[in-house]
């Protein structure tokens, strides 16, 4: 079992805890991306990316695999909007854990060659631990920078294998794409792995990224996702796999769980309430923030019908309708299913689902071993720290994931045959992709 | 009564409705799709031979993957008026549709007879911006766009049909593959508008929170044949807030283009 650590970078606005600054704001931010970033307040953000570095350390020294990034725009539930710079940081003062980008916004890239050279440097300087992980990002990122969502699947696409023609072919060559153009593609600094680094990718909803990932060995981390809604997706990958002429096996799934492991089960429930406290996080339902369903699918992003399983799996198990995960669609866009969207669930609800784990290291053991057998996930991250959590707390739950955890959880993985992508190759190095050229790929004579 | 017909253009099919006799009228629709054959086309058709085409992309139309253009689909557009052998039309174009036929003058120049410009997007506005619909919820850009809420109602709703929320959602795809940066103009577009000398009518609500009337006002300033005729009280979609109304001023333009 492959283990990583992910917290968003929450911008954890310690105001929060007054009740009347909280009582102010609910008005002005109960709609996803309405909070202005005149609520920003750099010193106290300073004091966090540091707090957060020194988490992703511990975590290094208790024992986990892999420190995982993510990356977000506008969000104050997420500052981590230039994550290939956490990334660059994390290579240079860790020194065994994997760099775990879940993922790069590869469709916002104008000029994927930037993005190709920052992760080489990347992968050099720590000297192979890279993971790249491509994802095409939410509604909120093509607002952010104004990317034109129909093509945003084309574009993550097509910037993947200019990506990988930079690193695997020699240059100089000409790409003439759809998406990008360039006539010298001849990046001096290559990655360190060879032929390419570790490859990963992430999503919740989108049929086309699953297929995609599966037709190139990568393994998926759902993000997440309901269990049984995640169990019949993983299905879908399994189907294309058979059809490129491969078994996938646990190497090739990753499953990402919300977790608060504390000294008791009483501790744990109490402090795990702080996932709903951050700022305004949509992604962490049940506090102030709420999801713009039509900005789940901004114009053109998803294609008719290609939801996974995961889309509405948890409103099929009764009047749960969490916002962040309701796809709205033109089939599904009814006045009623807009007033539904606006609830959210409770806690206690969220608990009751295993939307969030909570508990003593026994509990949480006993949970996440149950998940496994559902999943058969071969790596697993746990998102901690969250929303209103404290540093204390977050070290906490750190210590006791490492050395209670994260150990009891790879014995038994061991024992029922899961393996990592680092314990059984999922085929990133050797698939037949590596080898085939884009038909924008052309050849120049140097000059 | 209306007839439905269907072209091959440029390896897709263009699908049109049209109905009445006279002079050849095209409606070019807003960019939310064509809602079909609307009580405007059936007051017009009373003297116009009206053509309601679904543009490439949009309704039955076939969508034409390539198009990256406003540009482009007006070139689809302007072959499929050449195949349909229509002569010397009058080219009705409201919001998105209104640009296209604005680029639709641009190419035919003495070829069109009279262009009416309905709340028509191509143009940067000098104050204000154009609504941008990355940000607006479906229902709530359709109600942005009526000054009237009870005609909205009437309309659409707070929950209008599968179809045509269909309709939106297409619509709203297919707008963006063709504008996006910059949003719903193009900066050539005035300098071309200069040769236009064809009458033009440009036909603004005075509450249009979709397009801003300034862009009403620099079509008019910008086009050495047009008018500029302000409904009071009314907003984007007059076509189908006002449909009496711009019906009236289109017939009038043409009476005015021909004394």
């Amino acid at each position: 079992m492959f283990t990583g650590k992910f917290v968003e970078r929450t911008f954890s606005d310690p105001r929060i805890k007054d009740p009347n600054w909280r009582a102010a704001q609910r008005p002005r931010s109960t709609v996803d991306m309405s909070v202005s970033n005149r609520e920003f307040d750099s010193r106290h953000a300073a004091e966090l990316y540091n707090r957060y570095f020194d988490e992703h350390l511990y975590a290094e020294e208790v024992g986990f695999d892999a420190i995982m990034l993510n990356e977000h725009h506008n969000a104050p539930f997420c500052m981590g909007s230039q994550p290939n710079i956490e990334a660059a940081i994390l290579a240079r003062i860790t020194s065994r854990v994997k760099i775990c980008m879940l993922g790069n916004v590869l469709p916002l890239w104008d000029d994927p060659l930037l993005l190709a050279e920052q992760l080489a440097e990347i992968d050099m300087i720590s000297r192979g631990r890279l993971i790249n992980g491509w994802v095409r990002g939410t509604g909120r990122e093509s607002v952010a920078h104004t990317s034109q969502p129909p093509y945003n699947f084309d574009r993550l696409e097509e910037a993947h294998d200019l990506i990988q023609h930079a690193w695997s072919v020699p240059g100089p060559f000409r790409w003439e794409g759809e998406h990008f153009h360039f006539r010298e593609v001849n990046p001096w600094v290559l990655p360190y792995q060879k032929p390419a680094p570790a490859q990963m990718a992430a999503g919740l909803i989108s049929k086309n990224s699953m297929e995609w990932a599966a037709r190139r060995h990568y393994p998926y981390v759902m993000l997440a996702t309901e269990v049984g809604a995640t169990k019949a997706a993983f299905e879908f990958y399994k189907e294309i796999a058979r059809e490129e002429g491969y078994e996938a096996g646990s190497q090739h799934f990753g499953y990402l769980v919300k977790v608060h492991v504390d000294e008791s089960d009483e501790l744990a429930y109490e402090v795990g309430k702080n996932f709903l406290g951050g700022r305004s996080n949509p992604f962490n339902e049940g506090n102030e923030g709420s999801v713009k369903g039509f900005m789940q699918n901004p114009p053109g992003y998803i294609k008719r019908g290609n939801l996974l399983p995961t889309v509405g799996a948890d409103t099929a198990s009764g009047a749960r309708l969490p916002a962040a995960r309701a796809v709205v669609t033109a089939e599904t866009d009814t006045a009623a299913a807009r007033r539904a969207a606006r609830r959210s669930r409770t806690y206690d609800e969220l608990v009751d689902a295993g939307a969030i784990i909570v508990g003593s290291p026994r509990t949480v053991i006993a949970k996440l071993k149950a998940i496994t057998d559902e999943l058969r996930m071969g790596s697993i991250f746990f998102w901690g720290g969250e929303g209103a959590m404290t540093h204390e707390e977050s070290m906490r739950n750190i210590r006791l994931l490492g050395t209670e955890v994260i150990p009891a959880l790879k014995d038994y993985a061991h024992e029922i045959g899961v393996t990592s992508p680092f314990e059984v190759d999922p085929g990133w190095q050797s698939h037949r992709f590596l080898d085939q050229r884009s038909e924008y790929f052309h050849e120049i004579d140097a000059f | 009564m209306h007839s439905v017909d269907e072209i091959e253009i440029a390896g897709g099919t263009i699908v049109s409705l049209s109905g009445g006799s006279g002079q050849p009228l095209i409606y070019l629709h807003h960019s939310i799709s064509s809602q079909g054959w609307l009580p405007l086309h059936d007051t017009l058709a009373q003297g116009y031979e009206v053509h309601v085409p679904d543009m490439p992309g949009w309704g039955r139309s076939t969508r034409p993957e390539w198009a990256r253009d406003v540009r482009d689909i007006a070139a689809l557009m302007l072959a499929w008026i050449d195949a349909k052998g229509i002569q010397r039309p009058v080219v009705v174009g409201c919001g998105l549709g209104g640009w296209v036929a604005a680029e639709l003058a641009v190419m035919m120049l003495s070829r069109m007879d009279q262009l009416v410009l309905v709340g028509a997007a191509g143009l940067q506005p000098r104050q204000g911006t154009i609504a941008d619909q990355l940000v607006i919820d479906y229902n709530d850009y359709l109600r942005l766009g009526f000054q009237d809420q009870e005609m909205f109602d009437q309309v659409f709703g707070e929950d209008p049909p599968r179809e045509t929320r269909q309709l939106l959602y297409d619509g709203r795809e297919m707008t963006m593959r063709v504008t996006f940066k910059p949003w719903m103009f193009r900066r050539q577009l005035p300098h071309l508008l200069r040769n236009v000398e064809t009458p033009a009518v440009v036909v603004w609500g005075s509450e249009d929170r979709i397009v801003p009337a300034d862009c009403g006002r620099q079509y008019a300033e910008i086009l050495p044949n047009a008018r500029l005729e302000i409904i009071e009280d009314a907003g984007h979609f007059l076509d189908l807030e006002r449909p009496e109304v711009l019906a009236g001023l289109i017939r009038a333009a043409a009476l005015n283009s021909v004394a």
